[in-house]
């Protein structure tokens, strides 16, 4: 451990996906200055490129024995790195499915790239923040990119109201994360995640000591509750899901939710896991209403984006169940259902973004009218997604429920699996109205698809995995498992 | 102990079905042929279950085991006994029987129809077949995806809603059954149905799971007061969904009761013998006051089903009262009933809704009051219904008294009252089948339409020859088939009957 207190170049070794991507950014938007105009799609490869050799570094440190960095603010472990591969290789496949939308919808600029690299390099920080100062600084990288992103079609008013609602919303969460950090800080005398937790896991603690690591604890968990979306602290994401433009959606439906979660293990796993038996309740109190509200208010909904930010939201209460149970395979059910969302969320959103065309959003569950007859195949994607979501096998969406439920029954609470999947029934009933939409009724115009073919491609290939990846999830629950 | 046939009945029609969908509605006679091609296939593979089986032995045949989600301990593990054995015959044969039904019908979306209906019979020879709680959980609940489909693509008028309160009724009813499979599971530390038989379990978590288990099962029989989806779902399905739906996926239900209920809780199902029996007395006589006064055609027939499978929950719960030491006829035979009840169901609800959807594609009604007088232009047609409608009924010399019969002879055991309630839908049945048979093909022609109907064609005498023959010949010789389920019932009655306390 000698190494957390000198600098040494040689360590710099642990942090090149970060420090390529920082320099590919810089030099991409250099780039992006002196491009013309019929050169822009430039600015699309160059980011592709830089994501991929930063996935494929990331990729490369995977099985590296666990070193700390920076003054033990900056760790690589296996979460690290393979949370980084998944976040770069989801951002690739948002990218293309973003293309097709940014040229429909003359989006089309150089920036909207720059800042998904961005809010990717925010986001590596962040699961590999090893002090709440790092953490921090992560997640503030990624939401100022977020917020400049969903601004970014900026003479459409839902896209301008969406952006400065997560702003401000999203500022009082950063607020009350700082406030329980300090708190934390105050009382432990260390922003390092294993100084807190030597503290928190100190035998002789003074009740007071006790007090205000709890009362730190609490707006720590709210913060995070809010970054994650869970009821009560869900209300931004109905509105930031429909105002925002589909590809931004997409994007903010995915990757930071993988940073979310990296935060949470970090601070509320490794550094206060001590205390589990504090935040767990508090843990079960969200996501019981989490699962409840987002499987209830979604059965209302006409627009397919707010519909899926309702679904989003009983997802992210699947997930924090996993963490209820207080064991690492319950941790590990917690990261399968997160990886298992970001596939599944990514071919929804891919779904609207494929019907895309000039002036024509998609966004309504109707738009999907009668898509079985004009293209049997993507309406067969779509339904796979869909029944994947509702948690049907063999389709990968079952196994990340059935995972998180045999978790949480082995802790004892059977109740609240009966009461999980009671709404996990309810929620079938909106992904059926997508069904139904699709197979059931017919349109009164033709749907025709123009996306280019790497997009459907790629599209197709996201669904199938769907089906693949439940098919043989073993590999996955096992990769899940194996970090922590 | 590596037998891969059951595999290759489970995928062959699954990956035939994918062949299907790529072939597309475009080249649908190709689709049509290839379809029943896989489907006469499969049926073919599936009778050497029949000739090289073992009935000497409860144990499982034909088992492969391969090891699939190892975290979990689950297995790709397949094997069929007497019990499973004979329904995944009929749900081979059934397949064979719906898709050449649908052969001229079906003109929008061929393709996708018959692929959806092959895909299908993997699935359930996949939950006939899994002896793996996950692996049978998976099956169950996919062979829901094909039917939500043929329901709402192929359905009458108000197909959407029948489709999702299907979907939505089976999918309530079998998360409970999950939940309580990964319970078993965190105590006995294995999926497997077998080790689940043998695992010990209180009298309370026996109640809970027992419940649980009965929310999926009476949901799929279905049982009064869960059995709203059916009526709905049969007069909306096109026929060959009806057909399915009757022949074979009420039979799951029956099966889960044989497979999980008895053997995992039988202390509970002892406990609560009385409830399931009144529950079935229920569907069996106001059910069939129900079907009574129905003007719809597939209406009467889906209420005639849930008071005919009344009969196998009867059956199987009236073994704890049957049951008397030293005398297990009459729990035996009531047990045995149940299952020559849910094939020869199998048999006669296809047929009863083939029929019905022979007249339908004439004349796009399914109101008794449409027809009268069909014996006049549909002699050769009239003869089959008439058969299939005294089968109905229970008439001795077709199957479809062999299982009722058996079955009030173990209720007679348990209870005289039992038995007299049970016997009485043999009039009640006579009653409203016979009535429709009498409003639908007797008397004078009523409506000009009737006059102009064309007997049925060659395929459809076909269709309807192969059901008449296989009611008769169960009817008068039931021996084969209750010879091979003979010894998995006699342990079967053994597990139900030993308690795990």
């Amino acid at each position: 451990m000698n190494n957390i207190n000198t600098f040494d170049t040689t360590t710099l070794w642990s942090a090149t996906p970060e420090i390529f991507l920082l320099s590919a950014i810089v030099v991409v938007l250099l780039l992006d200055l002196f491009l013309t105009k019929s050169f822009k799609q430039t600015t699309y490869y160059l980011t592709q490129a830089s994501l991929f050799i930063a996935g494929a570094l990331a990729f490369n440190l995977i099985n590296e024995p666990q070193t700390i960095i920076f003054g033990g603010s900056f760790i690589l472990d296996n979460m690290a790195s393979v949370f980084k591969v998944f976040m770069v290789g989801s951002a690739m496949v948002a990218m293309v499915y973003t293309r097709h939308y940014l040229t429909q919808h003359a989006l089309f600029r150089g920036e909207y790239f720059i800042l998904v690299m961005l809010s990717v390099l925010g986001m590596m920080v962040m699961v590999s923040g090893y002090s709440l100062l790092t953490l921090y600084l992560g997640l503030e990288i990624l939401s100022l990119s977020l917020y400049t992103l969903i601004a970014i079609a900026r003479e459409r008013a839902g896209a301008v109201e969406a952006a400065l609602k997560y702003f401000v919303l999203g500022a009082i969460a950063s607020g009350l994360l700082l406030y329980g950090m300090s708190m934390i800080y105050g009382i432990s005398g260390s922003l390092n995640i294993n100084e807190i937790a030597s503290f928190a896991s100190s035998a002789n603690l003074a009740s007071r000591e006790t007090l205000i690591l709890n009362f730190g604890l609490v707006f720590l968990v709210i913060g995070i509750a809010f970054k994650l979306g869970a009821v009560p602290f869900h209300m931004w994401v109905p509105d930031v899901y429909q105002g925002a433009p589909t590809s931004v959606t997409l994007f903010l439906s995915t990757v930071p939710k993988i940073a979310a979660v990296a935060m949470l293990v970090r601070i509320l796993v490794d550094g206060l896991g001590a205390m589990h038996a504090y935040w767990s309740d508090l843990f079960m109190i969200l996501a019981v209403l989490s699962i409840a509200l987002g499987s209830v208010v979604a059965l209302m909904q006409t627009n397919i984006k707010r519909m899926l930010a309702y679904s989003t939201i009983s997802h992210v209460g699947f997930i924090m169940l996993g963490f209820v149970t207080g064991v690492v395979s319950g941790y590990g059910a917690a990261v399968f259902y997160i990886l298992v969302y970001i596939l599944m969320s990514l071919a929804a959103f891919g779904m609207i973004i494929l019907l895309n065309k000039k002036g024509f959003e998609a966004d309504q569950i109707s738009d999907f009218r009668g898509l079985s007859k004009h293209s049997p195949w993507f309406a067969l994607m779509m339904l796979v997604t869909m029944l994947s979501m509702a948690g049907v096998p063999p389709f990968i969406g079952f196994y990340s429920k059935f995972f998180i439920l045999q978790q949480v029954i082995s802790a004892g609470f059977v109740t609240v699996a009966v009461v999980a999947v009671v709404f996990a029934v309810i929620s079938a009933y909106y992904y059926l109205q997508i069904i139904k939409s699709m197979y059931f009724e017919e349109s009164d115009q033709e749907i025709s698809i123009v996306a280019p073919m790497d997009m459907q491609l790629i599209l197709s290939i996201n669904a199938v995995l769907i089906l693949v990846v439940g098919l043989f999830p073993d590999f996955w629950m096992k990769l899940s498992l194996s970090l922590f | 102990m590596d037998n891969s046939l059951l595999s290759l009945l489970i995928w062959l029609p699954i990956f035939g079905g994918a062949l299907v969908i790529f072939l597309g509605n475009q080249r649908a006679n190709t689709a049509r042929w290839v379809s029943v091609t896989i489907s006469i296939l499969v049926f073919i593979l599936s009778l050497s279950l029949y000739t090289e089986f073992d009935s000497t032995t409860h144990l499982m045949q034909f088992e492969q085991r391969a090891s699939w989600i190892s975290q979990f301990d689950i297995y790709y593990h397949l094997g069929v006994d007497g019990i499973a054995m004979p329904l995944i015959i009929l749900t081979t044969f059934s397949t064979i029987l719906v898709l050449v039904a649908g052969w001229e019908v079906i003109q929008t979306r061929p393709a996708h129809y018959m692929a959806a209906f092959l895909m299908m019979e993997g699935l359930i020879i996949g939950v006939f077949s899994a002896l793996d709680a996950i692996l049978f959980y998976a099956f169950w609940e996919a062979s829901l995806i094909p039917m939500l489909l043929i329901i709402g693509v192929w359905g009458g008028d108000n197909r959407v809603y029948a489709a999702i309160k299907f979907f939505l009724y089976t999918f309530l009813g079998s998360v409970f059954m999950l939940v309580s499979l990964i319970y078993m599971y965190n105590k006995g530390g294995s999926f497997a149905i077998l080790d689940m038989h043998n695992l010990s379990l209180t009298t309370t978590e026996q109640a809970w799971i027992f419940w649980a288990f009965f929310m999926a099962f009476a949901v799929k029989v279905p049982m009064f007061p869960v059995h709203t989806w059916l009526p709905d779902a049969h007069v909306q399905a096109p026929t060959g969904g009806s057909v399915i739906l009757a022949a074979i996926m009420l039979k799951m239900g029956g099966y889960g009761f044989f497979r999980f209920s008895l053997p995992i809780t039988p202390d509970a199902s002892l406990e609560f013998s009385e409830i399931v029996i009144i529950l079935s007395l229920i569907a069996i006589v106001y059910i069939g006051f129900v079907a009574l006064v129905q003007r719809d055609m597939k209406k009467l027939i889906a209420y005639s089903s849930i008071s005919h499978m009344g009969f196998v929950t009867l059956g199987v719960f009236a073994l704890f009262l049957a049951y008397k030491p030293g005398a297990a006829e009459g729990a035996l035979l009531g047990l045995e009933g149940a299952m020559v009840q849910m094939i020869s169901h199998g048999f006669i609800s296809a047929a009863m809704f083939l029929v019905v959807g022979v007249l339908y594609d004439r004349l796009h009604s399914r109101e008794i009051s449409t027809y009268g007088g069909v014996i006049n232009s549909m002699p050769k047609f009239t003869g089959f219904a008439v058969l299939f409608a005294m089968a109905n009924a229970g008439l001795p010399g077709t199957s479809g008294f062999v299982g009722e019969f058996m079955v009030i002879l173990g209720a007679v055991q348990a209870n005289i009252w039992y038995a007299v309630l049970a016997a009485s839908t043999l009039i009640v049945g006579a009653a409203y089948t016979l009535w429709m048979v009498k409003r639908v093909f007797w008397g004078a022609i009523t409506n000009p339409d009737v006059e102009s109907l064309a007997d049925v064609n060659a395929r459809e005498f076909g269709i309807l020859a192969v059901l008449a023959v296989a009611v008769i010949a169960m009817g008068l010789y039931p021996q084969p088939i209750i010879e091979v389920m003979h010894v998995s019932i006699e342990h079967l009655l053994n597990q139900a009957l030993t308690s795990k306390l």
